[in-house]
Order: C-alpha cells, then sequence, then structure tokens
C-alpha cells in the first residue's frame, strides 16, 4: 500500500480527526448554502424596535444593535474566516515551500541569504506590522488579507521545507536518480515534492485555525474586511457594547469562531498523526 | 555454587512467564512460557537473535513491561522464594535496582543527557537507603572509581554527552551496582562498544561480580561471550527457550538446530560478524510465529510433525533439553 | 560565549532595525493624511494642515525623513506625537511598565499552568482524564483571546461582581489606600486581563509540553530510572521534565509576539493603560511617530524574548552550548 493511503487510513480511524474533518466540510457548505439558508445580513428590518432582540422564533439567535439577523450574519461571517483562513494558509504554505525548495537547492551563499532573512523576518512583531498596513488601507477587500496574512506568515514553513530538503538531498534515491542523469526539476517533482508533501501538508493545516483567529482579530478592531460585511470579529465588536444587555450578539460569532477553529486543529492534530506516525503521541 | 541441588530455593526462578503485546495487529506473545533459573554467585546465560524476547524476558522480571505490554496471568517469578509479580507497587520499587538490577545494552541512551551522572548513581542509593545527600554523593564518587573511572570525584559532575563509549558503560555499571544487588540483569552489555572495550568491560564485570557475590543473566545474541564466563546457557527463540545446557555441554553437543546455527555463526578471533550467515531466514515477528516448531521454517531437519505439533522441552541428558523433535527421532537428523 | 553574545546582539539590533524600517515605510508611504481620525483632524483648516507637515517635516522626500528619523533616534530621541502633543519617550515610559506587568504576568501564569496540565496529562497518557484535559486545551486553544475577554469580563465582572472590570486601579481610590492596599487593588484589576491572555497561551503550552512529555517517557533512560527503584513522581518530575522542558521554554520566549499582540485586543477591552492602548490609538490616528516607536520597542521586546529562551536552553540542557 503507498504512504498516502495508509495515512488515509490512519485518518479514517482517528475518530477525533474525522468529526474535525466533517465539521469542517459542513462548515464550507453552511458558508456557500448561506444565502439561501438564510436573510440578507446587511437587512435592518427596524433598527429602532427590534435592536437586540434575544433569541426568538423569527430570529434564532436574536438581532443585534442595528436590528440584523444575528444567524444569518453568522452564516455570512463563515465565507470571511473560511476564505482567509484556507486561502492565506494555501498561500502561505506555497511560499514558504517555494523559498525553502530554493534555499535547499541553491548554491551555499543563496541558502545563506535566504535563512539570515527568514531569521529575520521571523523575529517582527507580525501582528504590529499587519494593524499598521490595514490601518493605512482603509477598505481592505477579504483577497488583500488574504495576501498579507501569507506574505507575513510562511517563514517558518520555509525552515521545514528547507530542512527536509537538506536531509534529502543526500539520500540514496536522490543520488541514484541524479546518477540517471534525472534533471533537477525533474529531481524535484519526481523526488522531493512527494517527501516536502506530508510536512507541508501538515503545517498548512495546523495553520487555519491560527489564521482564523488572526483575522477575527484584526477585524475586532475594525481593520480589514469592514463593516457593514459580516465577519465574526466585527460581530463580536458589534456586540461588545451592548456585553451587558444582550451578550447574544457577541455570543454567537465567539462560538462559531471556537467551533471553526477547533475543527480545524482537530483535523490538522488528525493529519500530522496520519502523516507522520512517529510523530504521534 | 556446584554440586547437588541446594536446599534453599534458587536465587531467581522463572516459570512460564509469558508476556502479551495488543497493538492494532492483534496480539504479539513475546515472550511464551519462559522458565528459568539463576542460583546464588551464578553466572547464566540467555542467548538469541534480537527480536526473540530475550530483552522483554529481563524487563518482565522487574516488571518494567510497558503497555501494551504486560504480563500474562499464570506466570511466576520468585526472587529467593518471593513471588515478585504478586508485589505492591511500593515493595516491587523496593526490589529494583536493590535485590535486582539491570544494565542496558545503549549506554548514551540509558543515561539521562541533562542530569550529572553522579547525581543520577546517588539517586539510586537515596531510592533505597536512608542516607544523606552528601553520603550518596560520596558513595557514587566510590561507585565510579569501583568500575576505574579514574578522576572520579571530578568526572561525578560531568554529563553523559561529555564521556566515551565505554566510560558510558562503565557509568552505567556503577549505576546498577551501586545498592550492591544480588542479581545483575545484564542485556547486550558491550554490544555498542568497541571489540577492545568490550573485553574491558567485560572483564570488569567478572571482578565485580567476584567482589559482590552476585549472580548475573548475562543476556546476548553473541555465544561467544557465554562460553568463557557462565556455568550455563538458555538459548531463547521466538519467544521460547528453545534449549539449555550447561555451557560445555551446549558447546560439545548441541541438541537443537537454532544453537547448532548460532554455533556456526560465532565470529573467530581474526574477523569480526555480527550477523548470523549460518542461519538462512530471519526470525518471524511476534504477531506471527509459525505454527508447529518455531524454527521449521529456518531449520534444514524439518519434516512435516515439525509443521503441525510444537515440541515440548526434551530431555536429552539430565540437565540438558532442547525443544526439538530430533531429540526424539534422532534418526530423522539429515547430515 | 562572548561571541554568542555579540552575535545574538547583532542580530537582535538587525531584526529591530528591519522593523523599525518596515514601519517607516509603511505608515509614512502610505496614502492619508497624519492625525487622520482626530478632532483635531476634522476642524483643522487645509492651512493649518500644511504648516503642521511642514513642522514636522512631512512634506519632505520620504529617504530624507527616514534619514532624519533614523539620526534622531540614534541620539535616542524618539519624536514627539502629533496627537498627544507629547513627547514620544514620555507616552511610552507610562504604558509599558503597564504592559511588562500584565504580560509578564500572563506569560508565567500560562507557563505555570500550561506545565502542571501537560504534567498531569503526561503522568496518565491515554487515561481518560488525559483524553478530558487534550480536549479541555484544544478547545480554549482555539478561543479567541478578545472574545474569551469579554466572557471574563461578562461573568466575573458583571454578572458576578467578583472583579472590578476596567482600568488598572479603583478611581478614587488611590489616595485612601496604604500600598500593600494599592498593590492589591492593582493586582484585582490584573486577573482578569491577565487570565485572558494567560488561559488561551496555557492551553498551547499545556498541548506541547504533554507531547514533549510522553515523548521523552519513552525514551530508555526513563525506563532505566524505573529499573533503579525510582518513584514514578521521581521519573516523571526530575527524569523526563528535565528533558522536555527545553523546548517548552524555547516556546515561551517565542510566545512574546503572541502577548504583544494578545495585549493589543486586551487592553482595549479592560482599559488597561498599557502599550497595546497606546498601539491601538496610534494606529487609528495616524499617530506616525507613536506608531513607529512602538514598533521599536515590540521588535526589542521579541528580541529580548528570543534571547531569554535561548539562556533559558542552555540552563535546562547542558548538551545545549551557547557558543556554538
Amino acid at each position: 500500500m503507498s504512504p498516502w493511503r495508509l495515512a488515509a487510513r490512519r485518518f479514517a480511524r482517528n475518530r477525533p480527526a474525522l468529526t474535525g474533518a466533517v465539521l469542517v466540510a459542513a462548515l464550507v457548505l453552511a458558508a456557500l448554502l448561506a444565502p439561501l439558508l438564510t436573510a440578507d445580513p446587511l437587512a435592518q428590518p427596524d433598527p429602532v424596535r427590534l435592536q437586540n432582540q434575544p433569541p426568538s422564533a423569527a430570529h434564532l439567535l436574536g438581532t443585534d444593535p442595528y436590528s440584523r439577523d444575528i444567524l444569518s450574519r453568522t452564516l455570512h461571517g463563515a465565507r470571511v474566516s473560511l476564505v482567509v483562513g484556507i486561502g492565506a494558509a494555501l498561500l502561505a504554505v506555497t511560499l514558504g515551500a517555494g523559498v525553502g525548495l530554493t534555499a535547499g537547492l541553491a548554491g551555499r551563499r543563496t541558502d545563506q541569504l535566504l535563512m539570515r532573512g527568514v531569521d529575520v523576518a521571523l523575529s517582527l512583531p507580525r501582528i504590529v506590522l499587519l494593524l499598521a498596513v490595514f490601518a493605512v488601507w482603509e477598505e481592505a477587500p477579504a483577497a488583500a488579507v488574504v495576501l498579507l496574512i501569507a506574505v507575513t506568515g510562511w517563514f517558518q514553513t520555509s525552515r521545514i521545507v528547507r530542512a527536509s530538503v537538506l536531509s534529502l538531498r543526500e539520500a540514496d534515491f536522490v543520488a541514484a536518480a541524479r546518477a540517471l542523469g534525472t534533471t533537477g526539476a525533474g529531481i524535484v517533482r519526481r523526488h522531493l515534492l512527494p517527501h516536502i508533501a506530508a510536512p507541508v501538508i501538515v503545517s498548512a493545516s495546523l495553520d487555519v485555525g491560527n489564521i482564523i483567529l488572526l483575522e477575527a482579530g484584526l477585524s475586532y478592531l475594525g481593520l480589514g474586511v469592514r463593516p457593514p460585511t459580516p465577519t465574526w470579529g466585527n460581530m463580536i465588536m458589534d456586540g461588545k457594547d451592548v456585553l451587558f444587555s444582550a451578550p447574544w450578539v457577541a455570543l454567537a460569532p465567539g462560538l462559531a469562531l471556537v467551533l471553526t477553529v477547533v475543527a480545524f486543529n482537530l483535523a490538522g492534530d488528525g493529519l500530522r498523526d496520519a502523516l507522520d506516525p512517529r510523530a504521534a503521541a | 555454587m556446584s554440586g547437588p541441588a541446594p536446599a534453599r530455593p534458587p536465587l531467581l526462578e522463572v516459570h512460564d512467564l509469558t508476556v502479551n503485546f495488543s497493538g492494532s495487529d492483534g496480539v504479539a506473545r513475546a515472550v511464551d512460557g519462559v522458565d528459568l533459573t539463576v542460583e546464588e554467585g551464578e553466572t547464566v546465560g540467555l542467548v538469541g537473535e534480537s527480536g526473540c524476547g530475550k530483552s522483554v524476558t529481563a524487563l518482565a522480571i522487574l516488571r518494567l513491561v510497558e503497555p501494551p505490554g504486560h504480563i500474562a496471568h499464570g506466570s511466576s517469578v520468585r526472587l529467593g522464594g518471593r513471588d515478585l509479580l504478586a508485589l505492591g507497587a511500593k515493595e516491587i520499587r523496593a526490589v529494583r535496582g536493590n535485590h535486582v538490577a539491570l544494565v542496558f545494552q545503549e549506554p548514551l541512551s540509558a543515561l539521562n543527557p541533562v542530569l550529572r551522572i553522579g547525581n543520577q548513581i546517588a539517586e539510586a542509593i537515596r531510592a533505597h537507603e536512608a542516607v544523606t545527600r552528601g553520603t550518596a554523593r560520596w558513595r557514587a564518587v566510590e561507585m565510579l572509581t569501583a568500575v576505574g573511572i579514574p578522576d572520579a570525584k571530578r568526572r561525578a559532575s560531568a554529563y553523559a554527552h561529555q564521556l566515551s563509549g565505554g566510560m558510558r558503560q562503565r557509568v552505567l555499571l556503577a549505576m546498577a551496582l551501586a545498592c550492591r544487588p544480588q542479581l545483575l540483569l545484564a542485556d547486550e552489555p558491550t554490544t555498542a562498544l568497541d571489540v577492545t572495550i568490550q573485553a574491558e568491560i567485560l572483564e570488569l564485570l567478572d571482578g565485580l561480580q567476584r567482589k559482590l557475590g552476585m549472580a548475573v543473566l548475562l543476556i546476548t545474541h553473541n555465544l561467544g561471550i557465554v562460553a568463557e564466563r557462565t556455568r550455563r546457557v538458555y538459548v531463547m527463540y521466538a519467544g521460547q527457550i528453545v534449549e539449555e545446557a550447561a555451557t560445555e555441554q551446549l558447546f560439545a553437543a548441541p541438541a537443537h538446530p537454532y544453537t547448532e546455527g548460532l554455533l556456526a555463526a560465532i565470529p573467530r578471533l581474526d574477523e569480526r560478524r555480527d550477523r548470523l550467515q549460518a542461519i538462512p531466514g530471519q526470525v518471524p515477528p511476534a504477531t506471527a510465529w509459525p505454527e508447529g516448531c518455531r524454527f521449521h521454517p529456518r531449520c534444514p531437519h524439518a519434516w512435516a510433525k515439525c509443521g503441525t505439533e510444537m515440541p515440548p522441552l526434551l530431555e536429552v541428558t539430565p540437565g540438558h533439553r532442547a525443544r526439538c523433535w530430533l531429540v526424539k527421532e534422532p534418526e530423522r537428523r539429515k547430515k | 560565549m562572548l561571541r554568542f553574545a555579540a552575535r545574538r546582539l547583532a542580530f537582535a539590533v538587525v531584526s529591530v532595525a528591519a522593523v523599525v524600517f518596515i514601519t517607516f515605510l509603511l505608515v509614512h508611504a502610505a496614502p492619508g493624511e497624519p492625525m487622520l481620525g482626530t478632532p483635531e483632524r476634522a476642524l483643522a483648516s487645509p492651512e493649518t494642515m500644511a504648516r503642521q507637515r511642514t513642522l514636522f517635516g512631512l512634506d519632505r522626500p520620504l529617504p530624507e525623513q527616514f534619514l532624519r528619523y533614523a539620526r534622531n533616534l540614534a541620539r535616542g530621541e524618539l519624536g514627539e506625537s502629533f496627537v498627544l502633543h507629547r513627547p514620544v519617550a514620555a507616552v511610552l515610559a507610562e504604558a509599558v511598565p503597564n504592559t511588562l506587568l500584565l504580560g509578564g504576568t500572563a506569560l508565567v501564569a500560562s507557563l505555570l499552568l500550561g506545565l502542571a496540565i501537560g504534567v498531569v496529562q503526561a503522568a496518565r497518557h491515554h487515561s481518560r482524564t488525559d483524553t478530558l484535559l487534550s480536549a479541555a486545551t484544544l478547545v480554549l486553544y482555539s478561543v479567541p483571546v478578545f472574545w474569551l475577554g469579554l466572557v471574563l469580563l461578562l461573568v466575573f465582572g458583571e454578572r458576578l461582581h467578583w472583579l472590578p472590570v476596567s482600568g488598572m486601579t479603583s478611581a478614587g481610590l488611590e489616595d485612601r489606600l496604604s500600598s500593600l492596599g494599592r498593590a492589591v487593588d492593582v493586582a484585582r484589576h490584573l486577573v482578569l486581563p491577565a487570565a485572558s491572555l494567560a488561559l488561551v497561551q496555557a492551553a498551547a503550552f499545556a498541548r506541547f509540553q504533554r507531547s514533549a512529555l510522553v515523548e521523552s517517557l519513552d525514551a530508555e533512560y526513563i525506563r532505566a530510572a524505573r529499573a533503579k527503584g525510582l518513584t514514578e513522581r521521581a521519573v516523571l518530575l526530575k527524569h523526563a521534565l528535565r528533558g522536555a522542558l527545553a523546548p517548552t521554554l524555547t516556546l515561551a520566549g517565542l510566545s512574546v509576539p503572541y502577548f504583544l499582540a494578545g495585549s493589543v485586543l486586551v487592553e482595549s477591552i479592560f482599559g488597561w493603560p498599557g502599550l497595546g492602548r497606546v498601539a491601538y490609538d496610534a494606529i487609528f490616528a495616524r499617530d506616525y511617530n507613536v506608531i513607529t516607536a512602538t514598533a521599536l520597542v515590540s521588535g526589542v521586546l521579541v528580541a529580548a524574548g528570543n534571547l531569554l529562551a535561548d539562556v533559558a536552553v542552555a540552563i535546562a540542557d547542558p548538551r545545549v552550548r551557547l557558543d556554538q
């Protein structure tokens, strides 16, 4: 059996991991179907009389200070979180893998230069930089958020990939391929990529949850994707002002965040255990 | 320690010891009904290839088998007549390192890398004797001197990675012998070392054994080591004892084809070989012991019965037993 | 040792310089005006704004502005806040100690709590307790820190009235309290914001510590320690924990950015007068000099955290030698 099939089997046998994967799938589905399932998240039926209503049959999760339906906003908010979380994780991993491969395969001087740069980049306070950029960038679309989070988040992956490449470069099967006259690109594609794929997938999947939390933090501060587009972060910000009188406003998006991040972390832990059985405790 | 059977119970008496490992691929019986005895002051060999269950046997004697492994019901391990398997957690701890000590194969991994070696010896002493920190430390230095470590006082504050392989094995010996145990379980004590250092360590072990009057169960894959320093030998294969005999007897007239194979593979003085090239095939995994005699797939003499019926330990001569149908049907032996 | 110190110091200087440079660039190259979003700005005439720009040299070319900033910085001058009309150094001098108190308390608390949970789990790994604690730390690790702050505020501050909800001291009480009373008062104000920061990070430490410990419990030296007749307690706390401490200490040193990010979010919830609040206000007011200086201080704190981690690891693990 191929190692990938084996990993899939291990993952399928891991109940928490499977739960996480199912939850992620359900969340993606809910985000996709949000417009069909619920009302307009921006509609303000009656800002005066219908504001901060507790949960009821008409509004299952209640309404917010602008009389908007919290259930609808929570489902729509999933879109930003998922797009940013998954998109930025994928982009960051691609960047990291690219730099890591380059550093591992290029000469000593390129390697040194890149890795010193990564060392410095890793010691930068990411949040301060992001705050500065987004504060400057009045209306950042989700794509910009994805880009900026990815650009400030690939450093660790590049280290992992470079380390794998360096250890594989001396491996027998790579030497054999080289001796057989396989070209550099061929070696990378046929021999290196399959081996670095596992750590890269693990690192990406474990990163999604953190990125979702980061995005939520930014939009809680009113940065990034701006109101009135619902994000869980800016929904919690709306709820903060009425925390004591209408706690449900901040509760629903917060619980949605926890659930989503738990789901990704469960699935990510499961992927790690499945792809690297030695690391499983 | 020769002569007629002593009136006292033997120092160590292992009876029907069975250790199971339950995993996702089913239950593996790593040790299967092992019987062995060690008399006071005696050196006994336990020989077999890696994976035959000899290390698990040593761990099981001190109840150090960790989950998913567990010692099966009906096993018994008696030390001076006392059943170790029936002891409480506190009582078995009082035996470990005190009456029975264990020396491990790989000295670098058996020493804690972040604790000073003197400390690691002293804590063994303090686990069993009510002595002050200072006394324990002083005795640790004394032990280090006894195992031939020069400048022991200074070396006591070294860490394992600062010592050579031979030095580390000496430290492990000092740690094991710190409480003057009656029995030392030495699991491949020299395998990780260079040949010359191997000889030094074994010589040291012999000397210390005479001085302390302790018994040693010498566990090894190397019959050559056993030949010179044991009175009796057990040969283990696939979780079972397959032959037991006085050492001279075993070397002169081995009864089990596996033992014959091991003897043929002994490295001669002028070359060093670790692999037992004389026996074709490999030890089967513990999850899939073969039917019948477990050695039959590799045995040059095997016939139909060997593949279906497991032979018991059959007496060859008094004190010499082998788990092989050839004992009963010697005419089946092929030349 | 000296060479190590020199290299680390050089590295720290480079990374702090990079932070300052990038932030300066981001802030100044961005479109938009300084003091955006402040009442002053809304009232000021275009002429006043132009005068302001000339006064602060904001009409000069960017490289010139940066050179001037760097020259001033080298002399230890951080400039003046456009909005607060005070020297930036004075603003930071008030805020930084408060953030160090909050972040330091949270770091120590999360490390102790995380270690304790990790040890309990490893001691009984694969037991029901372990599974439950794993689930708990996973959830806690997935909670947004600002939302946890709001929940704690709601439950312990507003509903149960156990703890004060805002600020660092009780208004009006300062003069009437003894110094011990003042310390207790600050401590009571510290509990909720520090707990918000600490709980999430404690979960991260616990997850890490558990797996490091479980791994080190597999080591041969653990078996050797048991074979010596040591108690399980000694095996776990003396043998396993010592070996598994180094990676967690590294993580603790590297967690400084997390606490800085958390302080931006949490300080505004609990009205804690620290660096996070200053950064938050400055960013929205486009208070250039304050933003850059906050980034500078963050860079220094992160570098200090990395350095502390290296030293702690060298103490915990004798195999690590700092001069290599």
